[in-house]
């Protein structure tokens, strides 16, 4: 909401020395979201005066339309040559001799840094410009140039206080419980609050309106649904001049507030709505058909509105209408077959009361938000249509003639709630100590009426404050007004507590691991598409297919939610590439989204009133989809880069199972590796996760089709894991080892197998053929080639024996690694090299 | 050799003449001082300390003479031998010393060689603070709470007294699931995890909610559809107002530096009521720069104060949701968006730099924020 000071200061007497900025600095404090404060045509600098136009000369030698017109501008402000005069070449045609125009004379300065200069052009001498309202920066109106309403002003007059030129304006961002503060009067009332002066309440004015003329009756309204539409009113003009045009003073705030002057009638209906925050609508009264009427629409009924689109309506929609059908949308926006023209002589000016949910359905149902539907649905004073058509109807008669034939109106009963208050509770819920002078006087302020009836006060809210309905509402605004600032700083005593939970320390853990590791956490937007599942080869029956798409996603190529954190990561690695990264090792923990079954009934909706069942809660938790918490890793080009210390090692499959280990050990859980087939991954080189029986997760290198077709690097590898089901593995407690002090005993031995043997297995076979004296086994070396034969390898393992009460013998070490040998014959037909 | 001698005649031996033995001696130290390395010294050893030296031949002829000049000729003898023992040591001493320092100095490497062999990655700021954060609040007794992503209506709008026709509802712009009547949207806020908390568990309720929320902006410099807030929620006897702002002012202080304060203004949220919105006292000039232009404060603007969240006293009506007493119980709410806070507190300029996971951003970072 724009707010021209000017405005305000009419119904609040702010003292004059008071800035707009330092206006805007008072109603911040009291609540009012002031987000700029600017001046209206900020950047002009005069001289600019008023002309007028004697005569227009067609210079038709040139493609478009160039005028050369004579004005006169004050016996001050001429040409030497040519006393009160000055020729000005134009390009605009929307103006004639006789008109009022604002001239920028030499020396003018518009907004732009554009300064106006006598020049020669298209032959003639062009001694300053005649402007239009954009160049002023008055508005975005360029149809033309500015011209002033006849008798406005004599010619040479500084056209600067005409235009309100540096007027400021306080731009104001309305938060939804304030309806009041779509209007001057709202504001003003803030602001006369804050300042302590009085208010003069411009919606309580009955304006000084016309006996009615009796010779006819005024036309008909009526209300089919006072719940909805509780209270209308419809004032009767006839004889109206529909040429009369808008005085300069009502354009001037309408342009400042942001509207577009459109014709006196409409313009009023703007002007009133501005300053009272009543939303009114005139009806050209010969194209109505009967009574005026709200009720609900009619299924397959159908409304062209005045933004020319024509609308389907429903029974859930509230409309006005007439004998012939549907004429508006209640409180949102008029129709285009009744509206108001150029040639409208009779005017019916509907104002009425909505019920602000009805409005928000409308607007909402309609995509449709309006100057209006933005007040009603923010709640508009009850009281107020009868005052503020009122003055419209009286500045529709001053300004465009006619004759008032009187109002007719139909009204539900007001049932006014009255608020009990505790007055400590200001108090208490402040943390600060407040008597129940100043609650009481606070509230005045506000506009409530406050009656003490025992232990509590009975509070009547304006009728301007539909917002206010409960007591947490009088106690927010007992404390704006006394101010935030005197509300003390404290700390409450809070019970012992346990800390963060093992799942956030093990999240923790994990981050900080794999950062160590030389991964860097990159989290990506959840949002993906087919294509990328397309591209990552994952097969259509895939668990990673069940997905949730989103009803409005930002981008149609990527209307799902994750089911992998890979698409991701692969974006994000193929952006770093083409910013020049060549070695790249990314992480994210995060959560993916796996649709559950579709529901048939509409979701559960249980009353906010109280808590909900178990069972309802059990039922809207049923909606969600399951959303585990994974960890990704992708890698590219080299683990260890080149350097003095020799050549590179290129990130691998291996790098990925590492990374995988690395997530398990800082969880503290086992993860068992096997190799098995898994899209993305290469078929020959993917590792399975395991813990205990449970698959967890994947890693290895990606497939060489997915690499081409992801655009990526040759030979990426990835590991994903699901970290929430580690976690639930988790021990809290360790068990300590058992340390043995006793001597030990190395072995090592190489064993020559197929080379389809997993290594894994063979060294599972060693360990238990070598029984309980060994202590650790570890593959240390691979080797294939002519030494062991074709589709042969030999591992060679490293052994450590130790006994926990005495030292190996010879014998004894022999004895375990020739049945550790033998174990490995007998399972894998292994050889020993020697 | 002479042959032993039997006859004890004095027979005079040549070599164990003073002359001679003293000659031995000062050969001998000759010898060991113009040694120039360990190998030269051992040479130098065997000639004048080693078996076959003049002092070893010498002392052989000991027994040749008789019983009446033995006594005097091994001493002179023995004591000429301590001394080229001494000499020999001591020069020993020296060139072992001079061994190990030209060893060590050939052995020295350059030191300012970049060992970059393993790169350590980062953690991504949005991690750390959330971390830094849920620090302090589990310093002061709160819990930290997830809730999903993917939330009902209900629990993000609903049981936040954000009804089907509020008008707030439409102000966020929000991602709703498939179909329209899904029941579900992507979380506009973290909000809804304050609903499941109380629900979950009698007051007294101390805790808070790190996590992503999401809202159907486009990507630009100071937008995104997916960021991150931080929600706290306190529900217990007895709390107001002042122990909002005071709970504020540690938060502050904690995270950006001892004395900065909280400043709440009157604003308007659903779920709460009162209302505020919560600006944070630049903790860059501390007010210092109000008004002033030049120097002017870069991180407020010179405004003193940077808009940080929003706050208030949960609205009863929301206790009642969660079945929650209002009569017993009070609580507070706050929140504040995690990307706007790391981009005033670490002068990030554009938000795309948080989004787009290039790896030149968050490597600074490294493992702490």
């Amino acid at each position: 909401m724009r707010i021209p000071v000017s405005w305000l200061r009419e119904f609040a007497p702010v003292p004059p020395e008071e800035s707009g900025r330092d206006i805007a600095d008072r109603l911040v404090r009291s609540g009012l979201e002031v987000e700029t404060v600017t001046s209206v045509g900020g950047a002009v600098a005069g001289p600019l005066v008023v002309g007028h136009v004697q005569s227009v000369e067609e210079l038709t030698e040139f493609k478009k339309p160039i005028r050369f017109c004579t004005v006169t501008v004050g016996a001050d402000h001429g040409h030497p040559d040519t006393p009160g005069e000055r020729g000005i070449i134009c390009g605009a045609t929307n103006f004639a001799p006789g008109d009022l125009v604002v001239i920028a004379l030499p020396g003018s300065v518009l907004p732009g840094d554009f300064t106006i200069a006598s020049r020669k052009t298209y032959g003639r001498i062009s001694d300053g410009m005649i402007c239009s309202e954009e160049e002023l920066g008055l508005g975005e109106d360029h149809d033309g140039i500015m011209v002033l309403p006849p008798g406005t002003a004599q010619p040479g007059d500084p056209a600067g206080p005409i235009l309100g030129l540096g007027e400021e304006v306080l731009d104001i961002a309305v938060t939804p419980d304030r309806g009041y503060a779509l209007s001057i009067r709202g504001v003003a009332r803030e602001a006369a609050t804050a300042y302590g002066v009085e208010f003069t309440d411009p919606g309580l004015e009955l304006g000084e309106l016309p006996i009615p003329d009796k010779s006819a009756a005024p036309h008909e309204c009526a209300s089919e649904d006072l719940t909805a539409c509780d209270l209308l009113t419809l004032r009767t003009i006839v004889g109206f001049d529909p040429s009369a045009p808008t005085p300069i003073w009502m354009r001037r705030r309408l342009t400042a507030c942001g509207m577009r002057s459109i014709g006196l009638a409409v313009d009023v209906t703007n002007y009133v709505m501005l300053e009272t925050g009543q939303p009114l609508h005139a009806f050209d009264l010969d194209r109505l058909q009967g009574a005026v009427r709200a009720r609900p629409a009619k299924s397959g009924e159908r409304l062209e509105t005045l933004d020319h689109v024509d609308r389907e309506l429903s029974p859930a929609d509230l409309v006005i209408a007439d004998d012939r059908g549907a004429i508006g949308l209640a409180g949102t926006m008029g129709g285009l077959t009744t509206e108001i023209d150029g040639s409208s002589t009779a005017i019916a000016l509907e104002a009425a009361h909505f019920e602000p949910r009805q409005v928000a359905r409308i607007s909402r149902r309609h995509k449709l938000s309006s100057e209006a539907s933005r007040r009603f649905e923010r709640g508009v004073d009850r009281s107020l249509p009868p005052y503020a058509s009122a003055r419209a109807a009286q500045l529709l008669i001053e300004f465009g003639g006619g004759q008032y034939r009187g109002m007719t109106a139909v009204e539900a009963p007001v049932d006014p709630i009255v608020i009990p208050l505790d007055p400590n509770l200001p108090g208490e819920v402040g943390g600060l100590a407040l008597d129940e002078v100043t609650i009481e006087t606070q509230l005045r302020e506000v506009g409530c009426e406050v009656e003490r009836a025992g232990a509590v006060l009975q509070v009547l809210p304006p009728t301007w404050r539909p917002d206010l309905t409960d007591p947490y509402d009088l106690v927010e605004e007992v404390l704006r007004l006394i101010g935030y600032d005197k509300i003390p700083s404290q700390l409450p005593s809070i019970p012992a507590q346990h800390g963060l939970s093992m799942g956030h320390r093990i999240r923790r853990r994990v981050g900080l691991s794999l950062a160590g590791g030389g991964y860097t956490e990159t989290p990506a937007y959840p949002f993906i598409g087919t294509d990328e599942l397309d591209g990552l080869g994952i097969p259509v029956d895939d668990a990673r297919r069940r997905l949730v798409r989103l009803a409005n996603p930002l981008s149609d190529k990527q209307p799902y939610l994750r089911t992998s954190l890979l698409p991701g990561l692969i974006a994000t690695a193929r952006r770093n590439v083409s910013r020049g990264a060549e070695d790249i090792a990314l992480f994210e923990q995060g959560v993916v989204f796996f649709a559950g079954e579709q529901r048939a009934d509409a979701a559960p909706r249980p009353d906010v009133a109280d808590r909900p069942s178990d069972s309802e809660l059990a039922d809207l938790d049923d909606l969600l989809p399951h959303q585990p918490r994974h960890v990704s890793v992708l890698l590219t080009g080299a683990k260890e880069p080149a350097g003095w210390w020799g050549a590179a090692r290129p990130a691998s499959w291996a790098d990925a199972v590492a990374a995988a280990r690395l997530v398990a050990t800082a969880v503290g859980v086992d993860l068992e590796v096997t190799s098995g087939v898994n899209a993305p991954f290469h078929p020959g080189r993917c590792a399975v996760l395991r813990n205990g029986d449970a698959v967890v997760g994947y890693a290895g290198e990606l497939h060489p089709k997915v690499v081409e077709r992801c655009d990526l690097p040759d030979r990426t590898a990835a590991m994903e894991l699901d970290l929430d089901v580690l976690i639930d593995q988790a021990q809290d407690i360790v068990p300590a080892p058992d340390i043995q002090t006793m001597p030990v005993a190395k072995e090592d031995i190489a064993l020559i197998v197929g080379e389809d043997t997993p290594a894994q297995d063979l060294a599972a076979a060693v360990a238990e053929g070598a029984g309980d004296l060994l202590e650790s086994i570890r593959l240390f070396d691979e080797y294939t080639g002519e030494q062991v034969g074709v589709g042969r390898k030999s591992l060679a393992f490293s052994l450590r024996f130790r006994a926990p009460d005495r030292t190996l013998t010879a014998e004894e070490v022999t004895e375990a690694r020739e049945a550790a040998v033998a174990k490995a014959v007998e399972r894998f037909g292994a050889v020993l090299r020697s | 050799m002479s042959a032993p001698n039997k006859d004890f005649d004095p027979v005079a031996a040549e070599a164990l003449s003073e002359e001679s033995v003293a000659a031995a001696v000062v050969a001998a130290e000759e010898a060991f001082a113009s040694a120039n390395d360990l190998d030269e010294l051992k040479a130098a050893r065997l000639d004048h300390a080693g078996d076959r030296s003049p002092l070893a031949l010498a002392n052989r002829e000991i027994g040749a003479l008789p019983p009446s000049a033995k006594a005097e000729a091994g001493k002179r003898v023995g004591q000429a031998r301590q001394q080229v023992k001494q000499s020999l040591a001591a020069r020993q001493a020296i060139l072992e010393i001079a061994r190990d320092e030209r060893v060590l100095a050939e052995e020295s490497v350059d030191v300012t060689k970049p060992f970059d062999r393993d790169p350590i990655g980062g953690r991504h700021p949005l991690s750390t603070i959330q971390e830094r954060m849920a620090d302090i609040f589990v310093a002061m007794g709160y819990d930290v709470v997830d809730g999903p992503e993917v939330e009902s209506e209900w629990h993000n709008f609903d049981a936040l007294n954000l009804g089907p026709d509020h008008p707030a509802r439409s102000m966020q712009d929000t991602f709703f699931v498939e179909s329209a009547d899904s029941g579900m949207v992507l979380r506009t806020h973290t909000s809804p995890v304050q609903i499941r908390t109380m629900l979950r568990q009698p007051p007294p309720i101390y805790m808070i909610a790190p996590g992503r929320v999401f809202r159907a902006d486009e990507l630009d410099a100071t937008h995104t559809p997916v960021f991150s807030q931080i929600e706290g929620l306190a529900v217990d006897r007895g709390i107001t107002m002042a122990h909002l702002k005071g709970t504020l002012d540690h938060f502050a202080s904690a995270l950006f530096g001892e004395g900065i304060v909280t400043r709440l203004r009157p604003s308007y949220f659903p779920f709460t009521e009162p209302s505020a919105e919560l600006d944070l006292q630049c903790f860059v000039c501390r007010g210092e720069s109000i008004g002033r232009s030049d120097p002017s404060c870069r991180t407020c603007g010179s405004e003193g104060w940077i808009e940080w969240g929003g706050c208030g006293m949960v609205n009863p009506r929301v206790l009642a949701a969660c079945g929650i007493d209002s009569a017993e119980y009070r609580g507070f709410a706050f929140g504040m968006g995690l990307e706007r806070t790391l981009m005033f507190r670490h002068g990030i300029t554009d938000m795309r730099d948080m989004v787009e996971g290039d790896v030149r951003f968050t490597k600074p970072f490294g493992l702490e924020v």
